[in-house]
């Protein structure tokens, strides 16, 4: 009963349900995350001990991403400085 | 120079090989001379939903094994003598297959066709992967549905990291959204994603919209790709998707509801 829903304000439709959720799915995808090397999860623990026998830094602080530019393939690795 | 155009989605059963048998022939309709490639080894489809399966005698793995002839092996159509058809093999060796292989039968086309349509197979393996190194343009066949958007977009990003055309540097593979089994109705009642929801998520441009229809079923029932069947809705989708790609500038069509008249309501028209 779609009139049934004006009235209790349920305005989402499944359409809309599956655009959100698609725009998360494809988010992650293209970050690399799903589809780059299959070590960069270890790679990135890994780093994140080295950064942490010298500074302490939360566990968001090495972030990565692989990029494709003109046929290369770029990972690219962040990591963030607490503030001294 | 030929033009070579794979025709991909990632998921299955989206309409690749109604879409790859359509467009070639309506290239060939348009004075093009097309070549149609069946890539799903072991799974042999194209023949059928082209009406040619009692004529294959060679295959596409005959020909780079070189037991056959390209000429041999290539079909030529009984209605439009500009469309030849290459059948995939039903042989279950994966590795049949190989890129030299691909490449040398491709360029041999390439000095006799002007088109050259890649009908590639499900999945992101070596058949599909073949299908989609080569290409210069890729028609990406997506329905409006949450697994089909989101295997589209990861089959974009092979295209757009492991064709050849980007291993070489050069410009990178032309994309083209064909949106297929779309139901406006569904669509107006929220039930389904739009166009341009779809194009949204995917930011590649639209080359047609197919709307669902059940004169795809008849027609492959048969072996007669859709675009030639006049009067049904796919079909015209199908003829508007091959003039937009060969540069016309049509207007996209059913994508908002059709509203039926009184007579086809009273008499049950289509």
């Amino acid at each position: 009963m779609d009139w049934l829903k004006f009235f209790r304000g349920e305005k989402k439709t499944s359409a809309q349900t599956a655009k959100e959720r698609l725009m998360l799915a494809v988010a992650y995808q293209r970050s690399g995350q799903a589809n780059g090397p299959s070590y960069l999860p270890r790679l990135r623990e890994e780093l994140l001990g080295v950064v942490r026998k010298y500074i302490q830094v939360p566990d968001d602080a090495v972030q990565f991403s692989v990029q494709r530019e003109d046929g290369l393939e770029v990972l690219e690795l962040n990591i963030t400085l607490p503030d001294q | 120079m030929a033009k070579i155009i794979v025709v991909t989605s990632g998921k299955g059963g989206v309409g690749k090989t109604t879409t790859s048998a359509s467009f070639a022939t309506g290239l060939a309709m348009r004075g093009h001379k097309t070549a149609v490639i069946d890539f799903d080894v072991g799974l042999r489809n194209l023949d059928l939903i082209m009406g040619v399966e009692r004529r294959v005698v060679f295959d596409f793995v005959n020909v780079i094994n070189g037991e056959a002839t390209l000429k041999q092996a290539l079909i030529k159509d009984k209605q439009f003598d500009k469309l030849h058809i290459l059948a995939a093999s039903q042989t279950r060796d994966k590795d049949a297959l190989t890129q030299e292989g691909v490449e040398r039968v491709l360029n041999e086309l390439a000095q006799d066709f002007d088109y050259i349509v890649c009908d590639s197979p499900a999945g992101i393996e070596k058949g599909a992967f073949m299908a989609m190194y080569f290409a210069d343009e890729a028609l990406v066949v997506t329905n409006p549905e949450v697994s089909s958007v989101r295997d589209s977009d990861r089959v974009l990003g092979i295209l757009s990291s492991k064709a050849r055309r980007a291993e070489r540097g050069e410009d990178k593979v032309k994309e083209h959204l064909v949106l297929t089994r779309y139901n406006p109705t569904r669509v107006s009642k929220g039930e389904m994603l739009s166009v341009d929801d779809v194009k949204e998520i995917l930011a590649i441009p639209l080359l047609g919209v197919i709307p669902e229809s059940p004169s795809v079923l008849t027609c492959s029932n048969s072996g007669v790709p859709v675009i030639r069947e006049e009067g049904t809705d796919a079909g015209a989708g199908y003829r508007d998707l091959v003039g937009r790609f060969l540069g016309e500038d049509l207007p996209h069509r059913f994508i908002t509801e059709q509203k039926k008249s009184l007579f086809s309501k009273l008499f049950g028209a289509p």
